[in-house]
């Protein structure tokens, strides 16, 4: 770690940040409450504290991801809440935000990601060649460089993590819990990694927040904080001195307030009495689980004692979890066995579950239920007898000092309490083993101490197994014994003071170190993560342009986004395959010429006449006769059935009364159940009607001359008047809007909602590049989206293209233009993608298919309807695919409506950009 | 399996809807706004149609056909030459454009019966089909009142007396608001008992039920159960406040039978919801996934264009969806008054139909359950 040779004096000169009454609540929650503070320049200034005392907020502040509440912040010289100072200073500034490879993209390969970073700083090819080349050497992840970022280790997300912050040179690279859920080794790397890097650099500002205090202690400068407030800062020697104590954890407590630390006691270590028996509670022999070719469990074995506290010690995915869940038959085993009480693991044995108490990784209880809810729920499920539920629900909130809290919601809690509930509901039927998977990460050191006193407790007196998984060292120490797990595997297992002392290490971290670079050496494809070059990234001045639009940075995005799409199956499949598919259904079910319709005849009359009358309805294509009717209540029955949707009575002595020229009337009986098919029934009832009439009266020639007025119809453009060639035309423009502006809304909303979007935030890229970036491959995806529906709808539906293609393609291309600007506008409204995904589709469905000329003109809407018929852009171009389909129509005649469809665009984006936000709120 | 897991999973179900604003949001706009909008958005068949008229005759008898054409049923029509006809309905500014030829009234007085030309957008199909019947029969309407002023002429022997049973005046808003309610019942069954899946796994909750002696079927069961339960009350009180007492649409079978017709198709569309649950992996591809299942159910089930306007496999495809039985079983008791001796065919189909998704989306869930770990 920095070592006090290179920095020479950390607290002399301009401060990097500096803060005056900075406060930010998010909602009834004060994450920062007050700030005023210095941090030093060119030295590693460490923020310290546990989980959700704002040390991520304040980091966020200070690299301009978050906007500005209440106070002020300068940052390299200049404030923070100037848009122009946040631009100028962005390139100087690195950010790496919180949690495993957050601002990483998870499907592109680690080479695509550093890439794309360098992009974004307008390098150019060779240059970023070179610097990625040297950053991936120096990070050990040169042999990685094809992998999918999302299938590395914890570790070397990390790593991947610090070479995107690198790749430009910054003057100060903050760093929000590096190395949290990182293995010791990978840890010390990184470490090593960083000292590197500032040897090369020395006048590099660093900002770490960490919840290890052991790696805090390494640090030049340090600032303690707890619920949104400073504690105290200092170089950490200053620390300790001031407090009197002699490691930083325990510093840390000592600076809390006094009410919380009130009732705080240091943990004790109860020995494991000597009468224990050695009923073994938990035994693994070879226990391995594969999934797909990648071993997550590799052989693991190891047998714990009744009443043991047994821990295992290891990285984020080395296997500790895939373990637990063997263990408790949620994950079947894919060799090996493991005995829980001697009796075999099966997943579907529910009687060794009434045994055992099972705490996940991160909060998994109901979070729309209070913690006596939750108690409760659990206590039936368990099937404790419904009498003595209040009782152990009354003992549990006592044992685990719930009881003030017992009609809150979990989500309200801090996660101290929420972790006690957690153990509390994994206790409630009584178990005599616990499996407890990390359950105190991100627990603040007090809270920690008093689970584990709680946990110490019911091994010592209630003879509970506790099996226990942990990150933290101090922990470790606590455990009868433990097991080092790495990649699968388990490296050894031990009382923690016998590995200490198997390995001559000081502490056991030391040891777990030493048995990691152990595995590394047997191991290749681990050895590969040791740096073996020195950095070589140097201090090279780069062009740092202020332009208010850079086409590279825009295209890095269009580049990145179409390598994401590609790779996403259920994204890019909807977006082809939907389409088609919804263009067959919507075709065939806004069908408008029924055929087929069912009918039956109550002839009173039985004459040739009346049988002729029939003949005329059930000879024509739109209807089939059913077997007559017999009486009333048969057509009443039938029709209600639904069997007839038309029923015809003709009245006694039809025939005699029209032949002499009396009134005679024939009565239609309509189905009106669908209205729409009752008037298309009645048409044709009526049309046949008259026909038959004229036909009477040409036979006779006693009647009247036929009529006074011959109306010929002509159906222009659709003579036919089939329904697929009217509705085609009308559909496409439907789906060329909803699906391109919902995957364009997408985009964004799951960069919001995964977090990559602080990338967007910290880096020079303008609201418009990155707009414009976005759109780009969705356009180029809805064209060929576009291409292959006219090639359905003129092969395989029979729907001709009768005017000029050109023409329908140059409209294309405008309106996807505005269909994906339409979905980016949606999508700075909302934040979470199954908002985006549901209102697009209203959005975008109801003024399309309700006020765009889809089913009635815009010229016959009124009001509101007709106003934003006119400024939608579906209207102009549902006019520009029903001419060009049905019409024969050209450019020159449709010229027209190519105007307000080529307004629609810079509108739609310029709105999109201005709601756009550069900064979290 | 044991009842008393599957009810106390089921309150817990409930409990945890009832925290969920938005979801109950969306439940509640599903049952009233959206039932309203539905059954009022509508449009009458013709409604404020373009007509363009080019008249050539300008005598008396032209003038009281142009006066015809009015609102709602048409614009005020356009008065156009020869020329223009063309260009106009190319632009798609008239649907519908009507030349009378020169010496129109001369000749029909003469009993030459002169031709008038219709010349329809067919493009427009609801527009250009029924527009086109309502024209011919105001044209025939006119002529012969303006000569009947002159002469008379026996009427026509045979008179066509149409009936239209259950909805005489057939009023658009009685279709609509049950097809709404329909699709609604449909759609947030799928999508409550989706989510209630997804939920569990986002949250990790589902693990923790696992390791408790609980089995798959217990929590498929209380999911379906609740989930089902929520829309069929909603359904019920929609059917009875908002369609019958707001809107006062009449209903002409029995409630209860079609209640319980709801709840057969329920027990079919929350087994799917589960099983769009399992192959999902997040909400969004939960969202995605729905619109693909969705609009086919709706539009190809006969609720929204009558069955027989469809090409016979899509027909036939389409019986093995709980929708297409559910749309015959509600507009059977809900319009048409039937009974239960004429819609059991359509429980037995929704039974067999339920049954069948139940047992395939068990297994599947049994899977993902397994796999998930």
């Amino acid at each position: 770690m920095s070592s006090d040779g290179f920095v020479l004096s950390p607290l002399d000169g301009e401060p990097v940040a500096r803060l005056r009454a900075v406060s930010l609540r998010y909602g009834k929650t004060q994450a920062l409450d007050n700030i005023s503070l210095d941090i030093p320049s060119g030295c590693m200034v460490g923020l310290i504290g546990p989980d959700g005392v704002g040390k991520s907020t304040l980091l966020s502040l200070i690299a301009g991801a978050r906007a500005i509440q209440e106070g002020a912040i300068e940052v390299l010289g200049g404030n923070m809440a100037s848009a122009a100072h946040r631009e100028e200073v962005g390139p100087q500034i690195a950010y790496m935000p919180q949690g495993l490879g957050k601002n990483l993209y998870p499907t592109l390969s680690v080479f695509e990601n550093v890439d794309f970073f360098g992009r974004l700083f307008g390098q150019d090819a060779a240059e970023r060649e070179r610097r990625i080349r040297d950053l991936l050497l120096a990070t050990g992840l040169a042999p990685f460089a094809d992998r999918p970022a999302g299938k590395l280790s914890g570790g070397m997300k990390q790593k991947l993590g610090l070479c995107t912050a690198l790749i430009h040179d910054p003057d100060l690279l903050i760093l929000d819990e590096p190395t949290t859920g990182v293995d010791p080794l990978s840890r010390r790397q990184f470490w090593e990694l960083i000292d590197r890097i500032r040897t090369s650099r020395p006048g590099m500002s660093i900002l770490v927040a960490t919840a290890y205090m052991e790696e805090a202690e390494q640090f030049d400068w340090l600032v303690a904080m707890d619920a949104g407030r400073i504690l105290a800062t200092g170089t950490p020697k200053d620390l300790l001195a001031e407090t009197g104590t002699d490691s930083l954890e325990s510093a840390f407590i000592a600076m809390l307030p006094e009410e919380k630390r009130l009732g705080y006691r240091p943990v004790e270590i109860r020995p494991r009495s000597a009468e224990d028996d050695d009923e073994v509670a938990i035994e693994a022999h070879g226990l391995t689980k594969r999934f797909g070719n990648f071993t997550a469990v590799d052989h693991v074995t190891f047998r714990i004692h009744r009443g043991e506290i047994f821990g295992f010690l290891g990285s984020n995915g080395c296997g500790k979890t895939t373990t637990m869940k063997m263990l408790t038959g949620l994950l079947p085993a894919t060799e090996g066995q493991a005995w829980l009480f001697g009796r075999e693991v099966d997943a579907n044995d529910i009687e060794t579950r009434r045994r055992v108490g099972y705490m996940s990784q991160h909060f998994s209880l109901y979070r729309e239920l209070t913690v006596r809810q939750n108690l409760e729920l659990h206590a039936r499920l368990f099937d404790l007898p419904r009498e003595i539920i209040p009782s152990r629900v009354a003992e549990m909130a006592r044992r685990f000092e719930l009881e003030p809290i017992m009609d809150e919601l979990p989500d309200s809690l801090p996660l101290g309490q929420r972790q006690r509930l957690s153990l509390a509901v994994a206790m409630i039927h009584g178990p005599e083993m616990l499996i407890l998977d990390e359950p105190t990460s991100g627990v603040d050191p007090v809270a920690r101490d008093e689970f584990w006193r709680i946990l110490i407790n019911l091994s010592r007196e209630d003879k509970v197994t506790i099996f226990i998984s942990t990150h933290f060292m101090n922990e470790a120490e606590r455990c009868d014994r433990i097991s080092l797990m790495h990649a699968g595997r388990v490296l050894v297992s031990g009382a923690p003071s016998e590995l200490i002392e198997a390995r001559g290490a000081k502490t056991l971290e030391d040891a777990f170190i030493s048995y990691l670079e152990e595995a590394a050496t047997e191991d290749t494809s681990t050895s590969a993560e040791v740096p073996a070059t020195p950095p070589v990234v140097e201090g090279i001045p780069q062009p740092r342009g202020r332009y208010f639009f850079d086409p590279r940075r825009m295209f890095s995005y269009s580049r990145r986004e179409a390598m994401e799409l590609r790779r996403d199956p259920i994204r890019a499949t909807l977006a082809l395959v939907g389409s088609i598919i919804l263009m067959f259904i919507i075709g065939y079910g806004i069908s408008l010429d029924v055929e087929d319709l069912t009918f039956a005849v109550l002839d009173r009359d039985q004459t040739t006449i009346s049988r002729n009358y029939t003949l005329a309805i059930s000879g024509s294509r739109y209807f089939v006769e059913k077997p007559p009717l017999t009486s009333y209540e048969d057509l009443d029955r039938r029709m209600r059935s639904g069997e007839i949707s038309l029923a015809v009575e003709i009245p006694p002595g039809f025939s005699r009364d029209l032949l002499r020229g009396r009134p005679v009337q024939i009565a239609a009986w309509i189905d009106g159940a669908m209205p729409q098919r009752a008037e298309t029934i009645r048409g044709y009832v009526q049309g046949m009607h008259a026909h038959w009439l004229a036909q009477q009266a040409a036979q006779s020639q006693t009647g009247a001359p036929s009529s006074l007025v011959t109306i010929e119809t002509r159906f222009r453009y659709n003579p036919n008047l089939e329904s697929l060639v009217a509705m085609v035309p009308g559909v496409i423009p439907l789906l060329l809007l909803m699906i391109p502006a919902m995957l364009a809304a997408l985009s964004v909303v799951r960069e919001k909602e995964l977090g990559s979007i602080v990338n967007f935030y910290v880096t020079p890229t303008t609201r418009l590049e990155f707009l414009l970036g976005k759109q780009l491959p969705y356009v180029v995806l809805a064209m060929f989206n576009y291409l292959l529906l006219v090639l359905m709808a003129v092969t395989v539906l029979g729907v001709p293209l009768t005017g000029s293609f050109l023409t329908l393609t140059a409209a294309t291309l405008i309106y996807v233009l505005a269909s994906t600007s339409f979905g980016l506008l949606v999508s700075t409204f909302m934040r979470s993608q199954i908002a985006a995904i549901f209102g697009t589709a209203i959005l975008t469905m109801l003024p399309a298919t309700q006020f765009s000329g889809f089913i009635d003109p815009v010229s016959s809407l009124e009001g509101a309807g007709a106003f934003i018929g006119r400024i939608f852009p579906t209207t102009y171009y549902l006019i520009i695919t029903r001419g060009t389909f049905s019409k024969q129509l050209s450019f020159a005649e449709l010229h027209s409506s190519f105007i307000p469809l080529l307004l629609s665009v810079p509108v739609l984006i310029g709105l999109a950009a201005v709601l756009l936000k550069k900064q979290e709120t | 399996m044991r009842l008393s897991n599957v009810f106390n999973l089921g309150v817990k179900e409930l409990r945890s809807l009832s925290r969920d604003r938005l979801l109950l949001a969306l439940i509640i706009y599903a049952f009233t706004f959206a039932i309203y909008a539905g059954a009022t958005a509508l449009p009458e068949t013709l409604n404020r149609a373009a007509i363009a008229i080019i008249d050539e005759d300008r005598s008396p008898l032209s003038n009281r056909i142009v006066s015809a054409f009015y609102p709602p049923y048409f614009l005020p029509p356009q008065m156009i030459t020869q020329a223009q006809m063309d260009k106009r309905m190319d632009e798609g500014l008239d649907t519908f454009a009507l030349n009378i030829p020169p010496n129109f009234q001369r000749d029909v007085l003469a009993g030459r019966s002169p031709a008038i030309q219709l010349n329809v957008d067919a493009t427009r199909m609801t527009q250009a089909f029924t527009g086109s019947g309502y024209i011919q029969s105001i044209i025939n309407r006119e002529v012969s009142a303006f000569v009947n002023r002159y002469q008379s002429r026996p009427s026509s022997p045979v008179e066509l007396v149409e009936r239209i049973a259950f909805n005489p005046t057939l009023e658009k808003s009685w279709f609509g608001s049950i097809v709404e309610l329909i699709n609604n019942v449909t759609i947030l069954s799928i999508i409550l008992t989706g989510a209630a899946l997804i939920r569990e796994r986002e949250h990790g909750t589902i693990e923790h039920l696992l390791v408790m002696p609980v089995t798959p079927t217990e929590i498929m069961l209380a999911k379906i159960w609740a989930m089902g339960l929520v829309v069929w009350v909603a359904s019920a009180l929609s059917l009875t406040f908002v369609i019958q007492g707001y809107m006062s649409v009449p209903i002409q079978g029995s409630v209860p039978l079609f209640m319980a017709g709801a709840a057969a198709h329920l027990f079919a569309t929350t087994s799917l919801g589960i099983f769009l649950g399992t192959v999902s992996r997040s909400m969004p591809q939960l969202g995605l996934l729905t619109i693909l299942v969705l609009i086919p159910l709706e539009m190809l089930s006969g609720g929204m264009t009558p069955r027989e306007s469809m090409p016979e496999i899509v027909q036939n495809i389409m019986l093995a969806a709980p929708t297409t039985h559910f749309v015959m079983l509600a507009q059977g008791i809900l319009y048409r008054g039937a009974g239960f001796s004429v819609v059991y065919p359509q429980f037995i189909a929704l039974f067999i139909i339920g049954a069948a998704l139940f047992a395939f989306s068990l297994a599947r869930f049994r899977k993902a359950l397994s796999e998930m770990g």
